[in-house]
């Protein structure tokens, strides 16, 4: 579904990502694994639109989405979210969910004047959605609250939320467990495993807590100085030399 | 003071006010619901005002001709003369943005702020383009046979009243749906904003010049209050700070705060011109300048006690379907 052919992109004399191909396949949960400075969030970054990557190809379904601005791959249907969760902290939750849908017949100024009806409609429609999403991800009692002054791991939960919103096909997380507490950790787990089941969205997360990808993903990626290491089931990961070495250094062998 | 005085008196200080409330209804579409950092008012405060004058007054001819220079004089309505200047403003807000909206905004401010001041020295400086510092003078004022001319200014408070409602009205709407909830969206988190499908830079510039139009507007409309214009009217402080600090004061993305804003503060200061009026002959001299610190003093008081003014930004602002 998603295809990284050989993408290099650099920071000044640091190769964050090295020639690096890598391929996500449709309907699975994947995991992007690898130590601290592999290039995994740059990746991301570059998947995503915000860094350009200097050589390489990004293929989405079939289409090179290579260096399309960030909110033209939003409308491939491909939405991400971050590490330090990115939400608007002085709107409430609800109106962070009702952001996110495209194309809303109200965004177009003439329309909020000349057309309110057609507005409105989608406007209650757009709200009943949000609504059932928050209720999916048990934040519907906060619907009202700031998103500023939600907990660590319920902004993570919000901006699961949001991406339901998008209807994505493809939803990139990085780092979706940071600072969740285990019961929460749980929750989002479930709520990721009967996304991918249910709504057949594929995921692609990067994850250090490794109960979480584990448990959650197959296969497993891992990453390391800006290339792809290694790739295979939880179990052949576990079991790799190689990968063992990149995280701890040769000294353990 | 006779009491018919006095209510001539306040009539008059809410005539500007009330165009004050104007300009701080376009700032917070800028400021308040953007984050757009947009610190030169004044410039668009300057091309509305001299738009509308150039439109409604005639291109002098005879002897005039000698005296005033203006590069062009339509001789059109007034209402002609507000719009033009609110497309007019529109217009090269949108040619600045092109350049600046790609900026972050401390670079935007100063970009703005010079801005402002170019378009103010050029007015100055180039006196083929509208007199230079001589500036224009007998700008048309509508229905003015209505009323006998000591008690026009009733009927221009009205013309300001319908003007400021309509303005308010207008951005209410927009506000309150999804556009208003994209702009919010860009002023918490710009990054997240465009990953969520929205082109920030399209969704910037429509605020900007809707913004400035709204500014335009306020020109024109200060330029047919007082009839008489010049550069110097245009300074950043007058142009642009006291409406900062009227908006600042009422509350940043809150209009109904834009408003009462623009009026306490302006009832502050024109109150401290009289409270200078009563100091010993000494120090009237400096006056003036007290009183600019006493502006100054007024923003840091807000700024540290009461950040979201008068009247905060109510929490929930997307509220159509309610």
């Amino acid at each position: 579904m998603l295809k990284i052919e050989e993408v290099v992109k650099s920071f000044g004399g640091l190769t964050a990502v090295c020639e690096c191909s890598l391929e996500v396949s449709e309907g699975a949960i994947t995991g992007l694994i690898g130590p601290n400075g592999a290039g995994k969030t740059t990746l991301f970054n570059v998947i995503t639109g915000h860094y350009k990557p200097e050589r390489g190809r990004i293929i989405f379904q079939g289409e090179d989405i290579n260096g399309l601005a960030p909110h033209k791959i939003f409308q491939r249907k491909i939405y991400r979210t971050f590490q330090i969760t990115r939400e608007f902290s002085q709107m409430t939750v609800i109106e962070n969910l009702m952001f996110v849908p495209e194309g809303q017949v109200g965004e177009r100024i003439w329309n909020t004047w000349f057309r309110p009806s057609a507005v409105w409609k989608q406007e209650k429609a757009i709200h009943e959605k949000a609504i059932e999403v928050l209720e999916f991800v048990e934040l519907i009692d906060l619907k009202d609250e700031y998103a500023g002054s939600l907990s660590g791991g319920q902004k993570k939960l919000l901006e699961l939320a949001k991406s339901l919103m998008a209807d994505p096909k493809m939803v990139l997380l990085d780092e979706p467990g940071a600072g969740v507490n285990p019961t929460l950790m749980r929750k989002l787990i479930a709520n990721i495993r009967k996304l991918c089941e249910e709504k057949k969205i594929t995921f692609f997360l990067i994850e250090h807590d490794m109960d979480l990808v584990m448990s959650l993903c197959n296969p497993v990626i891992v990453m390391s100085e800006g290339k792809k290491l290694a790739e295979g089931t939880p179990e052949e990961i576990k079991k790799d030399e190689r990968v063992l070495e990149a995280y701890l250094g040769g000294q353990y062998r | 003071m006779e009491i018919g005085g006095i209510i001539a008196y306040l009539v008059s200080l809410a005539i500007m006010a009330g165009i004050y409330a104007v300009f701080c209804l376009g700032l917070n579409i800028q400021w308040g619901y953007t984050g757009l950092f947009n610190i030169g008012i004044a410039g668009f405060f300057c091309i509305g005002a001299y738009a509308s004058a150039m439109i409604t007054t005639p291109k002098p001819t005879g002897v005039y001709a000698h005296y005033v220079n203006q590069i062009f004089g339509l001789n059109l309505p007034f209402i002609l003369g507000l719009l033009g200047a609110a497309v007019i403003c529109g217009v090269i807000a949108f040619l600045i943005g092109i350049p600046t909206l790609k900026l972050k905004e401390d670079y935007l401010a100063i970009a703005t702020l010079g801005i402002a001041e170019t378009f103010r020295l050029i007015f100055n400086n180039e006196h083929w383009l509208a007199n230079g510092p001589r500036g224009l003078m007998g700008l048309p004022q509508p229905f003015q046979g209505l009323v006998d001319p000591k008690n026009y200014n009733y009927i221009y408070l009205i013309i300001i009243v319908i003007i400021m409602v309509v303005v308010y009205l207008s951005i209410e709407r927009a506000i309150r749906s999804p556009w208003g909830r994209v702009l919010r969206g860009i002023r918490e988190d710009e990054i997240s904003a465009a990953m969520s499908g929205k082109d920030i830079f399209h969704f910037k510039m429509q605020s900007l010049v809707f913004g400035a139009m709204v500014m335009g507007l306020g020109g024109a409309l200060y330029a047919h209050y007082t009839k008489a214009i010049s550069p110097d009217v245009f300074t950043p402080l007058y142009g642009t700070f006291i409406i900062w600090v009227m908006l600042m004061a009422g509350g940043s993305g809150n209009n109904k705060g834009a408003v009462l804003g623009a009026f306490v503060v302006w009832g502050i200061w024109i109150g401290t011109k009289f409270m200078t009026d009563l100091l010993p002959y000494t120090l009237k001299a400096r006056a003036p300048y007290i009183r600019f610190l006493l502006i100054g003093i007024l923003l840091e008081i807000i700024l540290i006690y009461r950040p979201q003014g008068l009247l905060g930004e109510e929490k929930e602002v997307s509220k159509l379907i309610e």
